[in-house]
């Protein structure tokens, strides 16, 4: 029946706008992250249904949903939607009064901006919508942002989308530390709060961030902030669903919508910033977010989704002194000490002598005597056996931990883990009873790109994640005979190795606390980059692995990408030289290469005469003479080829600053035949008298070793100058 | 049926979402609930008050639950039960006839007995209670409207008494749902007009040239002062702004503009300004059993500063708020603790909450507390519609308004 309203809202206007006040208010919660950052958790559950202080994220975000006056949702389930879709029909959201929640389910979206273009073509938005995932805790009201959303699109109908962004103190760590993302720039306009300007990879750019010259023409005034917390909250117009319809390659959110939108300038839709001020708001990108936000939680900033409010299903849990939350039913034996701002979940059992501190605990675990564990989330039917020491991990349901394991800092066990006794988890490391798929992607490249490969490969992996499951609960029985397995003397489960070069990348956003050096080591680039930016950036970055993409790599890049480009140019004229293909196509082949790796025309004339050189030198000669001879015929034979990607005169030099190169490094028979060559280059019109001239001048300043071929061809170039004397 | 529950259901989960905040709007909203369930309900025809009784206890029973720390749902609850209780009672004693009324009475005990067994002690004590009582000023006003009503009853049954019982029971059962509804309606229009019982004892209690000081916003103490200043009398007025809501801002606004001598201070100030004050009149969020008083978070140490200048400490409660649990329990005192940005910007702190580094738990700790617990021995001055009580006295008004058997309304409908 909602299908049938059709899509007016779309349109704009007036009409828009007398709907706007009657249609029910709809949200649209992306139940998919469409990254991998939980993985391996992630491979056996949706991220949405992960106990957050023991209640599932997406209840977090649904409760807050209908707090906020939402009616309708639709949630969007792609991976695991089964298991999400299960969980909502088993749990009270369906059903509700005044308040309806509807699934759509799809099986190839691969981001979220298939996932809008899907609920595009399903015509079930017909006005101003919220646009979330389901990993948003926030308590936030919306009626104020909303209102003022409306009355920009009264005015201004371009005004497609309020973003809600929150203060955060700007220090140097906190962005790292509290969420595990980098530092994020805004540009606001003061006055409009509109948004001008969003780069949340600064980290990458060293410290320095380019604006629009036109920004601050446009603009009276432009207030650059670093202290903004994206809480990822949009409101939205129906127009950007047809947006990205539009535009089919826009995936991702931020990056790709969101800077599309700032850049594009021709359509001029504009995006505006609500800023909360005492409501909390934030999403769980990562293990480190997923930490905070539970401490935020347990702190009480979210009330009322706080555990001992029951905002929804969750069990009846008493805050006790000193922040303590216990559910009704816990066994706790008198000498265990609970420490303050720990969850216990009910039916969980804790032995005698049992330390707990900072931790959530689910519910049915049983946890036995002497063990330690600190800042520790411990999920449902978890059983750790006398001894064991946990600080700072991330357990699953149904893990067993054999008495005497120790998990270090930042472990995440996942599913029905069991590690064996006396056993130690290395830090960081992530154990699953899934293998680890062959195919490793970096995961914060993945959590950015367009990572259409990722998920295909979670989906198909999820599928074979039950049967695969099936296969080791058989084997487990083996595996207690089995002597050692991967995690200690009967254990079952498979660590996985952290992806090369990963390693250091992994307390970043693990839910382990940032170590000493680490931190000392952020302050310390954090201040470096602003002497950076005070004294003219001559200073050498300092290395770390903060800049990953620091000056020197991307120089290397760039190398990488054309030498790279070199060989396939090379390989691409090589074909044309054995099978005939005609100059035009070779044009066609080149140009294409060249835009695919985004290079200048000037690369092509170099690479294009080095082939030509390589060919030269590779057909068999005798005598240095011979050689000459095999490079004029090439050259006579691809004349025009050549001549094509010499324009002008810069692409002139760059050949022979190329052929120099060559002289000088790769083919060391050329350096003799140098001026020959640069003679016979001349004759056949190739290169100007002009190019070699100015060449020559350029090279004059330069370090004496460089000279060595400036002095050959000494002779030549006095001739050239005088010809062209004369002809004055 | 079905509505009826929906109804009920949407109400828990207004009160889980802390959608229903107050007290008074608490109680009127459940009476209101509890009215229309009981109307809606269908009832055996044999001991329908036992049935009535246990239905309202499993309403009851999940509304408590939903938002434990908002004593007056239980109060209501309660009052409910014990109104059913009555009626029970006076129904079947004017059937029954005058002249065998205590054993009769007991007779009826009886039959609950048999369906609470564990409870029977308690029962028996509280028929004991019942029929031993004197009769106070309450009791006395509650029987006129019964003794109206009873005649035709036992007119209409009174040939035939003792064998014709049941086909009695069917007149009867219309009766006791009509009469409890009767007396339901009679509560929420108790509960509804509270302030303005309250507010008529205004002038018994201030005085001229008097300074009054209250602290954050109440709505009784707003009608009480504005009853007074109606009455004439000139009075100053000190408003503590009640961090961190800082409801006393308004509170101050409204009460300049009725036309009174209003003053703001600061919480802190309360104690350098208690000197100059008269007399402490403030609100409450529940009376307890013992008369000590559950208040919005900061009245402890006004009633301590109070208590040390000898300053009268009068707590205005409607009777909705007297509730007939005892604070020993940690389960009744609850408090309930807010969300910290009250007290300071999330933004501007989130450095010091920061988790990611050092040892993983935050270092900075916000506490927002909604209530205080005010003992009874720092209480000068219950305020109720009834009229002006001890501290002492409060244990007699819950005998008058609770029955003893529904003291613990969740632990006996789950035996």
């Amino acid at each position: 029946m909602v299908a049938k309203k059709g899509n007016k809202g779309g349109m704009g206007g007036e009409d828009a706008e007398e709907e706007l006040t009657r249609v029910p208010l709809q949200a649209i919660l992306l139940a998919d992250s469409f990254a991998t950052l939980f993985r391996p958790i992630t491979l056996e559950r949706p991220k949405v249904l992960l106990p957050l202080v023991n209640a599932p994220m997406i209840d977090y975000t649904l409760a807050w949903l209908e707090s906020a006056g939402v009616d309708e949702v639709f949630v969007f389930c792609c991976a695991h939607s089964k298991q999400v879709i299960d969980y909502l029909e088993n749990s009270k959201w369906f059903g509700q009064p005044n308040f309806s929640v509807t699934t759509i389910e799809s099986y190839n979206s691969t981001s979220a901006g298939d996932a809008l273009r899907l609920i595009y073509e399903k015509h079930v938005i017909r006005g101003d919508f919220i646009l979330v995932t389901g990993d948003t805790v926030s308590n936030m009201p919306l009626t104020q942002a909303l209102k003022e959303h409306k009355e920009r699109r009264r005015k201004d109908s371009n005004a497609v989308m309020t973003m809600v962004i929150k203060q955060s103190k700007s220090s140097p760590i906190t962005h790292q530390s509290r969420l595990g993302t980098e530092e994020l720039f805004m540009a606001i306009d003061p006055e409009t709060k509109q948004l001008l300007y969003y780069e949340d990879k600064a980290a990458a750019l060293k410290g320095t961030i380019s604006l629009d010259k036109a920004l601050l023409m446009d603009n009276s005034s432009i207030s650059l902030h670093n202290d903004k917390q994206d809480c990822y909250i949009d409101i939205c117009s129906p127009e950007v669903l047809s947006l990205f319809t539009d535009n089919f390659d826009y995936q991702h959110l931020r990056r790709h919508f969101v800077k599309g939108l700032l850049v594009d300038d021709i359509m001029g839709y504009k995006i505006f910033t609500h800023e909360i001020h005492s409501s909390y708001a934030a999403r769980i990108d990562n293990y480190r977010s997923y930490d905070t936000i539970s401490k935020d939680i347990i702190q009480r900033w979210t009330y009322p989704l706080v555990p001992d409010v029951q905002f929804f299903g969750n069990s009846v849990t008493k805050l006790e002194r000193q922040g303590m939350y216990r559910a009704s039913d816990v066994e706790l034996s008198r000498s265990a000490k609970i420490g303050p701002f720990t969850v216990i979940g009910s039916g969980t059992k804790i032995g005698n002598y049992t330390e707990v501190s900072n931790s959530v605990i689910g519910e049915g675990c049983v946890i036995g005597s002497d063990v330690s564990i600190d800042g520790c989330y411990i999920w449902d039917k978890v059983t750790i056996e006398d001894g064991c020491k946990l600080k700072h991990a991330i357990v699953c349901d149904g893990v067993i931990m054999k008495s005497g394991a120790v998990l270090e800092a930042g472990v995440v066990l996942s599913f029905k883990v069991i590690i064996g006794s006396r056993f130690v988890v290395p830090a960081y490391s992530k154990v699953s009873l899934l293998q680890q798929p062959v195919k490793q992607d970096s995961d914060e490249e993945l959590e950015y790109a367009d990572n259409s490969s990722g998920n295909i490969e979670i989906a198909t992996l999820s599928n074979a994640a039950e049967k695969l499951e099936e296969e080791l609960r058989t084997e487990l029985s083996d595996s207690q005979i089995q002597s050692v397995s991967e995690v200690g003397n009967g254990g079952a489960g498979f660590i996985w190795s952290v992806s090369e070069g990963g390693h250091d990348e992994e307390w970043r956003h693990s839910v382990a606390p940032i170590p000493m050096d680490r931190l000392v080591e952020i302050i310390k680039n954090a201040t470096d980059e602003l002497d950076i930016s005070n004294e003219d950036g001559n200073i050498l970055p300092p290395s770390g692995e903060l800049e990953p993409d620091s000056v020197n790599d991307s120089d290397e890049d760039v190398r990488d990408d054309s030498v790279q480009f070199e060989k396939e140019v090379e390989a691409t004229f090589l074909r044309a030289v054995n099978e005939n293909v005609k100059e035009d196509h070779v044009i066609l082949e080149v140009n294409s290469l060249r835009l695919s790796y985004n290079l200048a025309a000037t690369d092509c004339a170099g690479a294009l005469f080095y082939a030509m050189m390589k060919l030269a030198l590779d057909a068999p000669h005798g005598s240095p003479g011979e050689l000459v001879k095999n490079v004029a015929a090439v050259i006579t034979k691809w004349n025009k080829l050549l001549k094509y990607y010499l324009p002008s005169i810069d692409e002139e030099i760059e050949v022979i600053l190329k052929f120099e190169e060559m002289c000088l490094e790769s083919t060391k028979e050329y350096s003799t035949l140098f001026v020959q060559i640069l003679h016979l280059l001349y004759d056949k019109d190739i290169l100007e008298e002009d190019a070699i001239l100015n060449w020559a001048s350029e090279k004059e300043e330069a370090d004496e070793s460089d000279k060595l071929l400036l002095k050959q061809a000494e002779k030549f170039i006095q001739w050239l100058n005088e010809a062209s004397e004369e002809e004055e | 049926m079905p509505d009826v529950q929906s109804m009920v259901n949407e109400f828990v989960i207004k009160l889980k979402k802390r959608k229903v905040e107050g007290s008074k709007s608490t109680a009127k909203l459940t009476a209101e609930l509890l009215r229309s369930f009981i109307s809606q309900q269908r009832l055996p025809h044999s001991n329908q008050a036992g049935a009535l009784i246990d239905a309202v206890k499993a309403v009851g029973e999940k509304l408590i639950a939903a938002n434990p720390v908002e004593l007056a749902v239980g109060n209501v609850v309660r009052r409910v039960l014990h109104i059913i209780r009555e009626e029970d009672l006076s129904l079947t004693t004017a059937a029954v006839g005058g002249l065998s009324l205590a054993a009769e009475s007991d007779d009826e005990n009886d039959t609950e007995q048999d369906d609470h067994p564990v409870l029977s002690a308690t029962a028996v004590a509280a028929a004991a209670r019942n029929a031993l009582r004197p009769p106070s000023l309450q009791t006395l006003l509650e029987d006129i409207p019964h003794s109206a009503v009873a005649p035709p009853t036992s007119s209409s049954g009174g040939d035939s008494e003792g064998k014709s019982k049941s086909a009695d029971k069917n007149s009867m059962t219309r009766k006791l749902k009509h009469n409890v509804i009767e007396a339901v309606n009679e509560l929420i229009q108790e509960i509804s007009t509270c302030h303005e019982q309250i507010a008529e004892q205004a002038v018994e209690h201030i005085h001229h040239n008097e300074v009054i000081l209250t602290l954050g916003s109440s709505r009784t103490v707003m009608e009480f002062l504005c009853a007074a200043k109606e009455k004439k009398r000139s009075f100053r007025v000190f408003v503590a702004e009640g961090a961190p809501r800082y409801q006393g801002h308004a509170f101050a606004k409204e009460l300049a503009g009725r036309g009174l001598q209003t003053t703001v201070i600061t919480d802190s100030a309360v104690f350098a300004m208690i000197s100059r004050v008269n007399m402490v009149i403030v609100g409450a969020h529940a009376v307890m059993a013992n008369g000590g008083v559950i208040a919005p978070v900061g009245l402890n140490m006004v009633a301590l500063a109070a208590q040390r200048h000898a300053v009268p400490f009068v707590v205005l409660a409607g009777v909705h708020k007297l509730c007939p649990l005892y604070p020993h329990n940690p389960e009744v005192l609850l408090n309930e603790l807010k969300s910290p940005s009250e007290l300071l910007d999330f933004g501007e702190f989130s450095d010091c909450l920061d988790v990611g580094s050092g040892t993983g738990s935050p270092l900075l700790h916000v506490v927002n507390p909604a209530f205080d617990y005010v003992p009874p021995n720092l209480v000068n001055l219950f305020i109720t519609d009834t009229g002006g009580h001890n501290p002492s006295y409060i244990y007699r008004l819950i005998a008058d308004y609770y029955s003893a058997d529904d003291l613990v309304v969740r632990r006996k409908s789950a035996s």
